[in-house]
């Protein structure tokens, strides 16, 4: 079995002197999925573009489970899904229309298109829109039959930019959960986006991009660890039933555990100090507490200024 | 050989695989087919149609004009002269002129471009389905003309009209090749199209006739030109190449293609415009 991947190898595209992108070198390998950070006009779309084929790199190489884009994009997007920022879809098609059309391209067998329609269509919650028009459908609306097309053939890898653009709050979370849902199914997933929150919910592994450079690409602890402030921290844990103010109490009274706050009935944020060592003790006391948790990661605001810090040094 | 979960590289997660593109050319028509008869645009293109051929059949039956009542072959004549071309031209605006140029201006090559599938297999299903939809509405006008025609003169049709229905078709088909490469060239639709048709309905057959009259050369290289064919064959007999005429001190010298060199020169146009126009859509960014 191969795993899934993506490849970068000096990556470069330049419009006339400006270049968008430069040198990216990247190699996202196996299941999981990795989050693609940056500022408004970092890079980040133009080198999702050449991954699929869609502009040409100026030097430099794309591939897809080693199969480079510009030479035979065919075979190269063959296991691929993607959404590119807002595609428009022709307005005379109905929604389920233009995902048939997408799955029959795709090669999904005729005996179970009709099914893999429906079941993406109901991933997105568009059930109602099915024969609507996409001409007259919202942006919102447009953005999950988008969304649709790139999983409608279950493909192995996914490029995403910045999915949930152009959604309301319910629709971004409810993109986030469809994300999430796709993320057990053992595939890669490369996917752009400016939610932190989002990204460190969802990914494992983040790449940084500025400037057309990549800053960082590391495992999502590792990177806010290391530039952790002092020996502070704030993680996030996850529990899979309400919590109760007596395991708050137990918790707060964990050595090391500085502070708390219950951002949702079944989701902690916690200050630790103490370094690598006193959160694998506070982690270990928690799950000893027996109050059903089920995750454990830095909290977004720790991604979030890690980020800051490296976007800053590096203007 | 693996085991359960095993898969192999150009298939996806249950092991299917990618259509030929062969395959994926007639979805492509067939889905854009679909989106292109459902537009304005082809029902105001069916209603000009239906509208110039009411306008013929009243205007015949009324004043039953003897150049169209004389013989069935002069019937086709005068009746395909009037407005055959120009249907073809108008279908050739309407459903080429964006078909590229839109793909990148509204975005929806976005949707298209990112799966499995080659540029060229896009373009050419693009243009199948472009040629269907004008077939589609020529026929409107074929049958309306058949019908005038069985009406007066039975269902003797000359086979010169056979021909000439075949030359409208290949005159079709390279009308679409260059509104294809100009729909390629250009960033914006709206352009596209009014480049296609300024193009088509006013530059060449001015060129035609300066080029004729003034410079006194055949104009070979004048897709209008090679589409005389169409008019021509239905003329018996087949007007000569090459006529002058001496108007005291000055000659005066009118071209008339060849069937041979008409059909070449349409030919050609179509060839190399749309072998042209796909290596411009191969080669542009979607940015
Ligand atoms: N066709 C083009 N011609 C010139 N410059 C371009 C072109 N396309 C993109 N750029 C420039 O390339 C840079 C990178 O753009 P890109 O869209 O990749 O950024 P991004 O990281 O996706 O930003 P955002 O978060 O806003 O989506 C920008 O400065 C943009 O202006
Ligand atoms: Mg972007």
């Amino acid at each position: 079995m191969t795993d899934p991947s993506i490849q970068a190898v000096e990556l470069t595209k330049c419009y006339n002197s400006f270049c968008a992108l430069s040198g990216l070198n990247l190699r996202l390998e196996g299941a999981k999925c990795v989050g693609f950070l940056g500022p408004n006009g970092a890079g980040k779309t133009t080198a999702l573009k050449m991954l699929t084929g869609m502009i040409r790199p100026t030097r430099g190489k794309a591939l897809i489970n080693g199969i480079d884009v510009q030479e035979n994009k065919k075979a190269a997007l063959s296991t691929c899904g993607a959404l590119i920022e807002t595609p428009e879809i022709y307005p005379a098609l109905s929604v389920k229309e233009a995902l048939m059309m997408v799955a029959e391209i795709r090669g999904v067998p005729s005996t179970v298109r009709k099914d893999a329609v429906m079941k993406a269509i109901a991933e997105v919650k568009m059930e109602e829109w099915i024969d609507t028009k996409c001409g007259k459908l919202s942006k919102g609306m447009k953005q999950r039959v988008n969304l649709a097309a790139a999983l409608v053939s279950d493909p192995i890898i996914m490029l995403l930019d910045e999915p949930s653009s152009g959604l309301d709050p319910r629709g971004m979370a409810e993109v986030r959960e469809i994300v999430k849902g796709l993320k057990k199914k053992d595939r890669l997933i490369f996917m752009s986006s400016h939610l932190l929150g989002e990204v460190t919910e969802i990914c494992d592994e983040v790449a940084i991009l500025d400037h057309g450079k990549l800053l960082a690409y590391d495992k999502l602890e590792r990177l806010t660890s290391a530039l952790a402030v002092g020996n502070t921290k704030e993680c996030e844990a996850s529990f899979s039933r309400d919590l109760g103010s007596d395991a708050l109490k137990e918790i707060a009274s964990i050595e090391g555990v500085t502070g708390l706050e219950l951002v949702e009935p079944k989701r902690l944020i916690l200050r630790l100090e103490g370094g690598n060592e006193a959160q694998e003790r506070a982690l270990a006391k928690i799950a000893g507490l027996g109050v059903g948790l089920i995750a454990f990661r830095p909290s977004s605001s720790a991604l979030e200024e890690t980020y800051l810090r490296l976007v800053k040094d590096s203007r | 050989m693996g085991g359960p979960g095993e898969r192999t590289r150009g298939a996806d997660a249950t092991g299917r695989s990618i259509p030929g593109s062969a395959s994926q050319l007639k979805t492509i028509a067939k889905y854009e087919l679909m989106n292109y008869i459902r537009t304005r645009r082809f029902y105001v293109l069916l209603t000009i149609t239906l509208i110039m051929s009411g306008l013929l059949t009243a205007v015949v039956a009324l004043y039953q004009p003897a150049g169209f009542l004389s013989s069935p072959l002069g019937f086709y004549s005068s009746w395909w002269g009037m407005a055959a071309t120009y249907i073809l031209i108008l279908s050739g605006i309407f459903f080429g002129g964006d078909a590229i140029s839109g793909e990148f201006q509204n975005k929806t090559g976005y949707f298209l471009v990112v799966n499995p599938v080659k540029r060229s297999t896009i373009y050419a299903g693009k243009w199948v389905a472009a040629f269907i939809a004008s077939l589609a509405i020529f026929s409107a006008f074929v049958a309306v003309t058949v019908a005038n025609g069985a009406y007066y003169f039975g269902l003797d049709v000359p086979y010169q009209f056979g021909l000439s229905l075949a030359f409208s078709v290949l005159y079709l088909m390279s009308i679409l090749g260059v509104t294809f490469f100009f729909s390629a060239i250009f960033k914006s639709a709206s352009i596209s199209i009014l480049v296609t048709a300024i193009l088509f309905l006013f530059a060449f057959s001015l060129t035609q006739t300066l080029v004729s009259n003034l410079a006194q050369m055949e104009p070979w290289f004048l897709i209008t030109y090679g589409a005389e064919v169409i008019g021509n064959v239905l003329k018996d007999p087949y007007p000569t190449h090459i006529v002058t005429v001496q108007l005291g001190r000055v000659t005066f010298t009118t071209y008339n293609a060849p069937i041979l060199n008409g059909v070449a020169i349409m030919a050609a146009y179509f060839v190399i415009c749309a072998a042209l126009g796909l290596v411009i859509f191969e080669r542009r960014d979607f940015s």
